[in-house]
């Protein structure tokens, strides 16, 4: 019954992941990107590679608050997800806005703390992607926990990436922000709050 | 039983109190319209039919009569009317490109006056049907190069501004022109926010004011200007970052010191009072040595920026001796 519950869910993940880019696809057929295409593909790919990674982080909290362990099964898929709508942010970045012109590029990388930030979100992506699979979790065994711990750092990276590219209006990243601090908080409660519970409630029983 | 009131099934017996003003019934109707967009705008899978259902992204319909053509920007392939009426930043109607054209519907750019103020021989008022015949109107096609690193070609009609600095008779004391933009948090949705320090101000020194470059517009594409690009009256100075711009116009200030404008106060860091276009000053969040032309396509790339967006034969002596690292 689970199992087919995890079917369903991952079904509806890769409907939900395929849509957008079905959007794009046709807004660029019909040549409807707007006045400057390559701004929107930018925006709508790194939107959506925001929206994965916030979904990736929500199944923790889902998992503590249901005490059920089906969550963590769908997040790979949303992570993997994330990273595919990251390449194309990318991609878009290298090709399509500064045209393979590296002297650019790395100018555009270095010099612009937006730039900067997001970039090295990017990279810190790309081992969490590439050991995402089984045999790298059994490999890694351990340390594999610490490292896919660096989604955190993603996440703030990826948000101050928005943030900072925005020149004065900032609801739109702080609307990200405020998902991404709730997320986090909640962690932090079960952490602190729920774990120190059980800790002096284990003492008691042992007291007793 | 069925009353019948007599009073009010008779047309003429409403008293006029009763009957809605033309402008409120009308503008109730144009706020109707631009919610509807605003919905239409977050369900619809194509943005261009969106467009299409919005009042503003159709021609104002309105020509004007009487202007010559110039040879400014002969050769350059224009951005296209629903690009340049639809991609602007107008911070007044909203902080997203569409916004300005989705939200400018309520505006009335006319009637209109444009004060005149500071160190003048005395303060007055002009109408912009008075300002629009101060000099022969005429078309000059301009590249106009935003901070954001992209840009547009654009058919203005306007008057050199030198001309209304002549009418205003300024004095010996004045060194600089501050413009002030309209700040109408009734017909203005982004004024309602402190988005920046409303109401935008913009500024000029003396002799950038009187530069034959320097454009007083009034109109775009043959036609009065739309809402979402400035209307009725605003700044163009082609060699500058688009945000030097100010756009309707309610107030141009004649000064002595240099005045504080809205994109330098917010971020000193990043906007100067000049914003001359130079490819060799970069900016802290944008790339300023290439730039996007609108309208290119998907798959156009960039183009080098110029050195004062290529008006420097005209315009580099005015600079002359400044350090424009310093001075950007």
């Amino acid at each position: 019954m689970v199992k087919q519950w995890i079917l369903y869910s991952k079904i509806a993940i890769w409907i939900m992941a395929f849509l957008p880019l079905l959007r794009l696809v046709w807004l660029g057929i019909h040549d409807d990107l707007g006045a400057n295409p390559v701004e929107f593909v930018e925006r709508y790919t790194g939107t959506w590679a925001l929206v994965f990674l916030l979904g990736s982080l929500t199944m923790t909290p889902v998992r503590l608050f249901t005490g059920q362990a089906w969550p963590i099964q769908l997040r790979r898929l949303l992570g993997l997800w994330m990273f595919a709508y990251v390449c194309l942010h990318v991609t878009t970045y290298i090709w399509l806005d500064y045209g393979f012109y590296w002297p650019d590029i790395v100018k555009d990388i270095v010099k612009h703390p937006y730039v900067v930030v997001g970039f090295s979100a990017f990279v810190l992506t790309i081992p969490l992607a590439a050991t995402s699979n089984q045999v790298m979790m059994r490999r890694l065994k351990g340390r594999w926990k610490k490292l896919h711990q660096l989604v955190y750092v993603i996440a703030i990276l990826a948000i101050l990436h928005f943030w900072w590219l925005v020149k004065k209006d900032v609801t739109e990243p702080f609307y990200y922000a405020a998902v991404l601090v709730f997320l986090l908080g909640i962690r932090l409660h079960f952490k602190y709050f729920k774990c120190s519970q059980s800790h002096s409630a284990s003492l008691k029983n042992q007291a007793v | 039983m069925l009353i019948r009131n007599s009073r009010h099934n008779n047309p003429a017996n409403i008293r006029s109190p009763e009957i809605t003003p033309r402008e409120v019934f009308e503008s109730r109707r144009a706020l109707l319209k631009a919610c509807g967009f605003a919905l239409l705008s977050v369900s619809t899978f194509s943005q261009k039919t969106a467009f299409a259902a919005m009042e503003g992204s159709g021609r104002t319909g309105k020509s004007i009569a009487a202007y010559r053509k110039t040879s400014y920007g002969a050769g350059e392939k224009l951005t296209s009317y629903e690009d340049v009426t639809t991609y602007n930043n107008f911070y007044e109607f909203g902080t997203d490109k569409p916004d300005p054209a989705i939200h400018s519907t309520l505006f009335k750019p006319r009637p209109w006056s444009i004060s005149i103020e500071g160190e003048v021989k005395k303060t007055k008022t002009i109408n912009i049907e008075d300002l629009m015949r101060l000099a022969p109107l005429e078309e000059r096609i301009y590249r106009h190069r935003c901070v954001e690193a992209w840009s547009m070609v654009v058919p203005w009609i306007g008057l050199p501004l030198a001309a209304l600095v002549k009418w205003a008779e300024p004095t010996g004391n004045a060194k600089f022109i501050e413009f002030i933009s309209a700040n109408d948090p009734l017909t203005m949705p982004g004024v309602r926010m402190p988005i920046l320090d409303w109401p935008y101000t913009e500024g000029l020194r003396m002799d950038e004011a009187m530069h034959p470059l320097t454009l007083l517009a009034v109109g775009l594409y043959g036609e009065i200007l739309p809402n979402q690009n400035g209307a009725p009256v605003r700044l163009v100075t082609p060699w500058k970052y688009g945000f030097k711009g100010a756009k309707s116009i309610v107030k141009i200030r004649f000064v002595e010191r240099m005045p504080i404008t809205t994109w330098a106060k917010t971020n000193p860091r990043e906007y100067g009072f000049y914003a001359n276009v130079n490819p060799n000053v970069d900016h802290p969040r944008w790339t300023q040595s290439s730039e996007k032309r609108i309208g290119a396509g998907l798959f156009a790339g960039r183009v080098k920026t110029q050195m004062f967006n290529g008006y420097a034969e005209q315009v580099a002596q005015l600079y002359a001796g400044m350090d424009l690292k310093k001075h950007f």
